[in-house]
């Protein structure tokens, strides 16, 4: 692991992507993934670090809008891509109506899982602003929850689909 | 915490330019499409690639087209392979078996070519590296012998990919790009049994299409037995296709075993042309097929047991086939609609 060839090797790289809206440009080591990228390069540590290998879902982000796995995306593969992470939805001191939900309904407990599960669904209420529970659970199959069980995960997400569409009393 | 190794980024703008990338890096590159087999693998030290080559910015790699069949692009997602119009209906089988692959989320990166050269999988093998070591490691990756049978001479690992069962059943053939040429393969033609050469891949190649026949008068069905109702991989995939006459008559049938061997198993079903899918002459061929599999204890669930549902998954998927009504099982089996 000597020599100029790795030296040469192991300069940042820079890169250009949308983050919560913002266009950022960050210097980073090429190796990383974007949930490294995330949270130590850009100090958004909201999102969570689990398995790092695609098999609980808890680094969840949206890419273009599509949910998808941070721990195993390249950083170097989102130039000019658009990232959302769960920092992206509360504007000012006002909750983003499944943040809101999550809490009133004890859908977060130990609160490692919620993010990346927050961020699945948004994606899918904008989607499908009205899914039934059978889709809610499809949706969030790729996100492991060890604390509530789900019911209370799809409960929350229920409500703020309902709030979301305006009807909830 | 798991951090992939050091490597050299290439993103070539055409097929043609990735192709050359290969021949000149030689066994030092591996391609990345999607990331999400490849990715793990290098974060537990399997695969230290000096160089990726991204096949992301590939957009030849996207296409659909429809002419005397269906050709599907390597790179599309499992949830752009899903979202093809007319997929469901003409090529159910590939439908049920991608929406099977893993998790919503990772359906929305993993693509099509990734999952035809998905690394065969063994509990010995899928470990991080200090796990590996405490074993002085096994014979696919720094060591010499194989765990799950120590006198074996080759690697036991398991093909462990959904769609390939459900693509040979419905006879898929292939297109690799060399910088030398193309070639087209059955795409049955791709694997050997053995958990490490398992592709007959060459390294220079790149797998960028995939092609379907006419569905003209083919019916196709995909089971997968799991553990959970998604996340993990198969532990016996059963693919089924069978052309048949409007009285149900046979005229051409195809059965494929996914995850009980290295190679996806495809079994005769010779004994079916001709004859109607009736009840005794399917538990004839899935008594045949349970004769043939051969699950390794090397992932979830007890060996025997899953060579014994051989027969029973077989059923499902025949009678499926027949047209009978297996909603409420798939359900029961599948945990979800597909």
């Amino acid at each position: 692991m000597s020599g100029t060839a790795r030296i040469e090797r192991r300069r940042n790289v820079q890169l250009r992507l949308s983050v919560n809206g913002e266009d950022t440009e960050v210097s980073f080591a090429p190796y990383k993934t974007l949930l490294e990228l995330l949270r130590e390069d850009l100090g958004l540590t909201g999102t969570k670090h689990g398995c790092e290998l695609g098999e609980c879902g808890a680094c969840a982000v949206l890419i273009d809008g599509e949910p998808q796995l941070s721990c195993l995306k390249l950083a170097i593969e989102c130039e000019g891509r658009a990232v959302e992470t769960i920092e992206g939805l509360a504007r000012g001191n006002a909750l983003h109506p499944l943040q809101a939900a999550f809490a009133d309904h004890g859908g977060s407990q130990c609160g490692y899982c919620t993010p990346g599960v927050i961020m699945t669904a948004k994606a899918l209420l904008e989607r499908e602003p009205n899914p039934s529970r059978d889709r809610i659970r499809e949706a969030t199959a790729g996100n492991l929850c060890r604390c509530t069980g789900y019911q209370q995960i799809v409960d929350a997400i229920e409500h703020a689909a309902s709030e979301l569409r305006g009807e909830a009393k | 915490m798991m951090r992939l190794p050091w490597f050299d980024y290439r993103a070539p703008r055409s097929v043609e330019e990735a192709a050359k990338i290969l021949a000149w890096e030689g066994d030092g590159a591996m391609l990345i499409a999607g990331g999400t087999d490849l990715l793990p693998n290098m974060k537990r030290r399997h695969q230290m690639p000096q160089t990726l080559v991204s096949l992301r910015q590939l957009e030849a790699l996207k296409k659909v087209a429809n002419g005397s069949g269906l050709r599907l692009g390597a790179g599309l997602t499992l949830s752009e392979l899903l979202a093809v119009r007319g997929l469901r209906e003409r090529y159910r089988g590939l439908a049920q078996a991608a929406a099977q692959v893993a998790t919503p989320q990772l359906r929305n990166m993993g693509t099509l070519g990734g999952n035809l050269c998905l690394d065969t999988r063994c509990t010995y093998y899928n470990q991080n590296y200090e796990w590996r070591k405490a074993i002085d490691f096994c014979m696919k990756k720094d060591g010499a012998v194989c765990w799950v049978a120590t006198a074996s001479k080759r690697c036991l690992a398991v093909s462990s990919t959904d769609t390939v069962p459900a693509l040979i059943a419905l006879g898929a053939r292939v297109k690799l790009v060399a910088a030398a040429g193309e070639r087209e393969i059955a795409l049955a033609e791709l694997y050997q049994n053995d958990g490490i050469e398992y592709l007959k891949r060459k390294p220079d190649e790149i797998l960028t299409e995939v092609l379907l026949p006419k569905a003209d008068g083919w019916t196709s069905s995909y089971w997968k037995l799991r553990r959970r109702g998604s996340f993990d991989f198969p532990l016996l995939g059963v693919a089924a296709a069978a052309k048949l006459a409007a009285d149900g008559t046979v005229a051409a049938a195809r059965l494929v075993l996914g995850a009980v061997s290295s190679h996806p198993l495809v079994i005769k079903c010779d004994a079916l042309i001709g004859r109607k899918l009736t009840d005794d002459a399917i538990a004839a061929i899935g008594e045949a097929a349970e004769s043939r599999a051969k699950p390794m204890d090397n992932t979830d669930m007890d060996l025997r047991w899953r060579k014994h549902v051989v027969a029973d998954f077989a059923g499902y998927a025949l009678r499926e086939l027949r047209g009978d009504d297996m909603s409420a099982m798939r359900l029961r089996i599948a945990k979800q609609m597909v």
